[in-house]
């Protein structure tokens, strides 16, 4: 059996290139499945220590034991890219497994966010992380455990909190308002020499200082990191490694229905086409291929979530279909989940699926609602805005230090869950070190103020 | 022209880097290592409705604790969720009825779906014990000096008269060596080299303790006040033996008569009819008398009441608690008020604090709250300290 994977592995990757798929090369390591869980745990092969992850690592052991959850591919962008094969799993299996890698490999080196993302935070992540979690686990040598774990309890908490549009790399905001008087603004020359009023004789005021942040900043990891009081150095390294995965990972979440089809497409096709594999090992190989973007257990009758394998396997064959591969191409250089969803997800595709919109109540009550396409698409997508998280805004930093936050209720429909709020400002204020205050709304849409240290 | 992936590990099995530790496992410890502490700090809490009282010292309690959460800003639980699901359903169908669990379908990682796993943290009796005193700061004890136990014989030095039975032959030896020393041509052993252990009769401070917990067990005590009694009776108890190697517990329960009875009898007993404290009182004060010399016991008693006592029975019940005050180490009144503003202003609170302005070694505690137990424990620890250095 030995070398077969790689034997098979090597002519799915010719086959790859002919059909057009353009990647960077992929290091493929066999690895025990043990390893493969903690991956899927950290999302990331060496990740700097926190005991959340521990929390993490139990609840998918339990569900491992229990056996509701396989790990078939972990793959990491980049040049090269990583990718890691369970032991466990069986030649066919693998074989599966690689096809799909090569498919991701494909996606993450074309897809225009991912090539933003790897532009700012660089092609080798794994290496990144695994020198984060070494400066982590130094830090922690160095100024112990809880001190260390009080900034990562922080920045991790808010690690969904940050602004990709503004990217990675950003200056500080200029300490001063810039005066007005000197602004080459040909419009305010003009209108100065109109005719009329005298113009009062310009005092020279001295600059005035900026307001902080001169507009609500979204990027929470990178403000606190940049304006704390008090951070020291290697605190605010700790803050800067945790936001640099947090850029690393955006990609991954806002793609995840694309690419996973993207990548579910092609081991089929792939497979499909490979000749040299025996049909007996096709079989298998296919009959997991049908596990993984199958769309809900087999014994059920409706799933309350739809597997993002399935929809972007389908999506994908339709339009490969429908409008061609370059097309397809072009859409899998071009879009993220939200175009791809609103712009490709038709209704009729969506009757075909038989997706469905539910409505789940307080007291356990679940109704089927309607399948209109449009509520159907907002309720895919919903969970996906603003990294899934609620949108925080710093407000302003006031005189006394006093970091002010806003909560967008509007954007999010509802006030933020005020117990699990007063926790995170927990976090914050231990590192802002300043007191910390967050306004929101109830359940009755009162504004509410959350406050750290409590009042 | 890119080079090719590469296919690495995939033949041999050997023992790889990954191999040689585990993160998920490491990071699994420190969470249980923070919920070992946040258990701790809230010991009190925790500990005020566990049924720990009295039995076996190594025993360990089973307290079930939550994982912990890290939490991350969310957006408060809606009543109504939509989502987006895929089957064979039609607009209307009630996939599930009110008040049926839900399946874990729709949930990522983290959520409150994680409910239902609990971890059940095994605390041993006597680490508990160890970390309230740490948490509560509660100061050791000292055994009652001038209070003594019998004389007790105990070996120190030697003498060169004795009898037989205490020949210490080492030490006989060691004197006829060096005799010969000095003189090679004696004899083996004389008289004198002989040596035999001494005894002396030291006197040691008594290690003994009797605690009388006394309690009104009329119709007017309600279930919440014995339980709060009850906590606090235990934790002294536990305060108590970490001084004395004897303790013994004497329960005493009372309406308008009081009787003894053993620990596992005494918090089930439930009487009815009115109060009369002064039938306990005046049994404790039997009991020291028929069982405790109070020269050789430390003496303590704890009288748990809501506070009402017959009007009659002031008189009674001042002059016995006098007597049992004057023999004993301390005297703990503990009062669960109906009302937290007339706390320990009752008919049985004025008894109390008649005796403790004259100088007895009193001091009352109200009960409200499973919290008040714990500031009653630090009230009495405290202050008996006071009374015995007074």
């Amino acid at each position: 059996m030995a070398g077969t994977i790689e034997n098979y592995g090597r002519k799915l990757e010719e086959l790859a290139r002919a059909q057009g798929l353009d990647y960077y090369p992929v290091q493929f390591e066999e690895v025990p499945d043990s390893f493969m869980m903690e991956v899927a745990v950290y999302g990331l092969p060496v990740r700097m220590p926190h005991w959340s992850f521990g929390v993490r690592y139990i609840y998918q052991l339990i569900q491992h034991r229990m056996g509701h959850s396989r790990l078939f591919e972990v793959v990491f962008p980049g040049n090269p890219g990583r990718a890691y094969l369970a032991r466990g799993n069986s030649v066919p299996e693998n074989t599966l497994v690689v096809a799909h890698v090569l498919g991701h490999a494909d996606f993450s080196r074309n897809n225009a966010l991912f090539q933003r993302s790897q532009q700012e935070v660089g092609y080798r992540i794994v290496d990144q992380a695994a020198g984060h979690a070494r400066q982590i686990g130094a830090a922690m040598d160095e100024h112990g455990q809880e001190r260390v774990e009080k900034i990562l309890d922080a920045a991790l908490a808010l690690e969904a909190h940050i602004d990709t549009f503004r990217g990675l790399r950003r200056e500080r905001y200029p300490e001063y308002v810039e005066d007005p008087a000197f602004n080459d603004d040909t419009f305010r020359q003009r209108f100065h020499q109109l005719p009329g009023d005298e113009r009062p004789p310009r005092q020279h005021e001295p600059r005035q200082r900026a307001s902080l942040p001169p507009q609500p900043e979204r990027d929470l990891l990178w403000f606190i990191a940049q304006y704390a009081p008090e951070l020291e150095g290697w605190e605010r390294d700790i803050f800067l490694a945790v936001r640099e995965e947090s850029f690393y990972f955006y990609p991954v979440f806002a793609c995840q229905i694309m690419n996973e089809g993207w990548a579910s497409y092609w081991h089929a096709r792939l497979l499909r086409e490979a000749d040299f594999i025996p049909q007996s090992e096709y079989l298998d190989a296919i009959k997991t291929h049908s596990d993984v973007v199958r769309p809900h257990a087999a014994d059920r009758q409706a799933s309350l979530a739809i597997n993002p394998y399935h929809l972007g396997f389908c999506m994908w064959e339709r339009i490969i279909d429908d409008l061609g591969m370059e097309k397809a191409m072009q859409i899998r250089s071009q879009d993220d989940d939200f175009s791809f969803i609103r712009n490709y997800l038709t209704e009729e595709l969506a009757e075909e699926l038989k997706l469905f919109r539910f409505k789940a109540s307080k007291d356990g009550a679940i109704e089927v609602v309607d399948r209109d396409i449009n509520a159907l698409r907002d309720a895919i997508l919903a969970p996906k805005y603003n990294f899934g998280a609620p949108a925080i805004v710093v407000r302003h930093v006031e005189t006394d230090g006093t970091l002010h936050l806003v909560h967008e209720h509007e954007t999010d429909g509802r006030g933020l869950d005020v117990k699990r709020a007063e926790k995170v400002l927990d976090y914050v204020h231990r590192i802002w070190r300043r007191p910390v205050k967050l306004e929101t709304v109830d359940g009755r849409g009162e504004p509410r103020v959350i406050e750290a240290p409590s009042a | 022209m890119e080079h090719p992936s590469t296919f690495a590990g995939c033949s041999e099995a050997g023992q790889d880097w990954y191999d040689l530790f585990s993160r998920g496992a490491r990071d699994w410890l420190r969470h249980n290592e923070k919920v070992r502490h946040a258990v701790r700090a809230k010991l009190p809490e925790v500990l005020a409705n566990a049924d720990i009282l009295g039995g076996d010292r190594s025993r360990t309690v089973k307290v079930p604790v939550r994982f912990l959460e890290h939490f991350r800003f969310r957006l408060r639980e809606p009543d109504e969720v939509d989502g987006a699901g895929q089957g064979d359903v039609k607009p209307g169908d009630q996939l599930a009825a009110p008040g049926q669990q839900q399946g874990d379908d729709g949930q990522g990682e983290g959520g409150n779906n994680e409910g239902g796993v609990q971890l059940l943290l095994e605390l041993k009796i006597d680490d508990i014990v160890e970390w309230l005193w740490e948490e509560l700061q509660l100061p050791n004890l000292q055994a009652k000096t001038g209070v003594t136990q019998d004389d007790e014989y105990r070996r120190e030095g030697w003498s060169r008269r004795g009898v037989r039975s205490r020949l210490d032959r080492r030490r006989s030896l060691k004197e006829s060596l060096k005799r010969r020393s000095v003189d090679p041509q004696g004899p083996a052993f004389t008289d004198d080299d002989l040596r035999f252990r001494q005894l002396v009769r030291r006197r040691q401070p008594a290690t003994q303790a009797v605690v009388f917990f006394a309690m009104d067990v009329s119709s007017s005590m309600r279930e919440r006040d014995r339980q709060l009694a009850k906590t606090f009776f235990f934790w002294v108890v536990e305060g108590l033996r970490r001084q004395y190697t004897h303790l013994e517990l004497v329960f005493v329960a009372h309406t308008v008569k009081a009787w003894e009875f053993d620990e596992s009898e005494f918090f089930q007993v439930r009487g009815s009819g009115g109060t009369v404290a002064s039938s306990a009182f005046t049994l404790v004060k039997d009991t020291i008398a028929a069982r405790y010399d109070p020269s050789r016991y430390n003496i303590y008693l704890f009288y748990g009441s809501d506070g009402e006592n017959f009007k009659d029975d002031h008189d009674a019940a001042e002059a016995s608690l006098r007597e049992v005050a004057s023999r004993a180490s301390f005297v703990g009144y503990v009062e669960t008020p109906a009302s937290e503003e007339r706390a320990l202003d009752s008919e049985t609170g004025a008894i109390f604090k008649t005796l403790a302005d004259a100088g007895s070694p009193i001091g009352a505690y109200a009960l409200t709250t499973n919290e008040s137990v714990w500031d009653a424990i630090r009230a009495f620890f405290r202050e008996h300290v006071a009374v015995e250095s007074r």
